[in-house]
């Protein structure tokens, strides 16, 4: 995938198959690996979760976003600044609960899934881009703010909607709790 | 040079990186014989200038080289102790260089984690919510800015006073750490860093930000 051209005067584009295809192998060596799709998912997230902390800085450097004040404008940025520098969709934000705790990213396409048709029998609780759900836990870890991000509905196991759910959990820290991304 | 050091503390107060970019002035070197005029104590592991002071040497000054070899503290190059060779009529005449000495890494430990605690009291202090900490440090020799970013990281850089654009220097040594020191998969967060690209591109930098807005010394 190629890199918005503001970063760097020479940018590098990369072919976006070759991504795709790497985390395909990715999840495919996994799943050769583990036997039970639960452990799947954990490794999965537990590798999104080390990418999510340290991508969070590189947005951050980036994107010149401010201070948020509440979790729908941290999820708006999520959906709109994040998802489309990174992935280059922009997925559309709904709020689930009425105590605005609770936040869902509706995909209506998702790149790294491009080429899958459906998940293959056996496999059928794999999270194929569980990879996702820990990028953005890691890196809203970074600024302090705890939270539960799962897959609420996937295409690949035959719903209509790709679905992340993102549920804010109490805050880390309580002394910095004035420091929201 | 207009940009004096830069600085990195991590979340936890500790320095993770530090650049010194500047030649000190005011050092002197002179060659001296038997007997030796000035007063040399050994003060906190150096051996400092007590009284004598004369032609650019100063009171505080640190021996800091003896024949043009860097000294270790109280000792020289060679293991032996500064002031009983200075001491020993035999190794004179001997030219030795004295200048404000320079600080330590521990030391620079310290005084990093002490702005940590500094800046944590600034934000405290703040009538309004959210402040931003410490921004500026101001002194008649140096400018002190300091760049908190969202994940708690700190980049401090000091500076000349009219040296300008530090602000977009702050933020381009932001873009260098989330991309070489980040990026690099066997850094771990937090840790002291040790990337050679992180250092190059950080020179470049600040080369850049020199020549772009600089009124200091020497241009």
């Amino acid at each position: 995938m190629s890199r918005p051209a503001h970063r760097r005067p020479e940018y590098h584009k990369i072919n976006k198959d070759l991504f795709v295809l790497t985390y395909g192998a990715l999840v495919a060596q996994l799943c050769k690996d583990y036997e039970k799709d639960e452990d799947v998912n954990k490794y999965l997230d537990k590798m999104g979760y080390g990418i999510g902390t340290r991508l969070v800085e590189d947005f951050l450097a980036r994107s010149c976003v401010r201070r948020c004040h509440s979790y729908s404008e941290i999820v708006d940025i999520i959906a709109q600044v994040a998802f489309k520098m990174y992935l280059g969709i922009t997925p559309s934000v709904t709020c689930n609960n009425s105590s605005r705790n609770e936040f869902s990213l509706i995909l209506d396409k998702n790149p790294l899934a491009e080429f899958v048709e459906a998940l293959p029998a056996g496999r059928s609780s794999l999270c194929y881009c569980n990879l996702v759900c820990g990028i953005i836990r890691g890196a809203l870890e970074m600024v302090n703010l705890a939270a539960d991000v799962t897959f609420l509905q996937d295409r690949l196991k035959g719903d209509s909607v790709t679905e992340i759910g993102i549920t804010f959990l109490k805050k880390l820290d309580e002394k910095k709790c004035r420091r929201k991304k | 040079m207009a940009i004096f050091s830069v600085y990195v503390v991590n979340k936890a107060g500790g320095l993770i990186y530090q650049l010194d970019s500047y030649a000190p002035r005011a050092e002197a070197e002179k060659t001296f014989s038997y007997p030796l005029d000035l007063l040399l104590k050994l003060h906190d592991e150096r051996v400092l200038v007590a009284f004598g002071q004369r032609d650019g040497i100063r009171v505080g000054h640190a021996v800091l080289a003896i024949n043009g070899t860097d000294v270790n503290g109280k000792y020289t190059a060679d293991g032996k102790e500064v002031l009983e060779y200075l001491g020993n009529p035999a190794n004179y005449p001997v030219s030795i260089r004295f200048g404000r000495p320079r600080l330590t890494s521990n030391e620079k430990l310290m005084l990093a984690s002490m702005f940590h605690s500094l800046f944590a009291i600034g934000s405290q202090l703040s009538p309004e919510q959210g402040s931003s900490g410490i921004e500026m440090l101001e002194t008649d020799t140096f400018k002190l800015h300091c760049f908190q970013t969202l994940t708690g990281i700190k980049f401090v850089v000091l500076a000349d006073p009219r040296q300008a654009g530090i602000d977009s220097l702050l933020r381009k040594i932001y873009e260098i750490y989330s991309d070489f020191a980040l990026k690099n998969p066997f850094y771990s967060l937090e840790m002291p860093i040790r990337c050679e690209l992180f250092d190059q591109n950080l020179k470049l930098a600040l080369e850049v930000a020199e020549k772009a807005g600089t009124f200091g010394p020497g241009s």
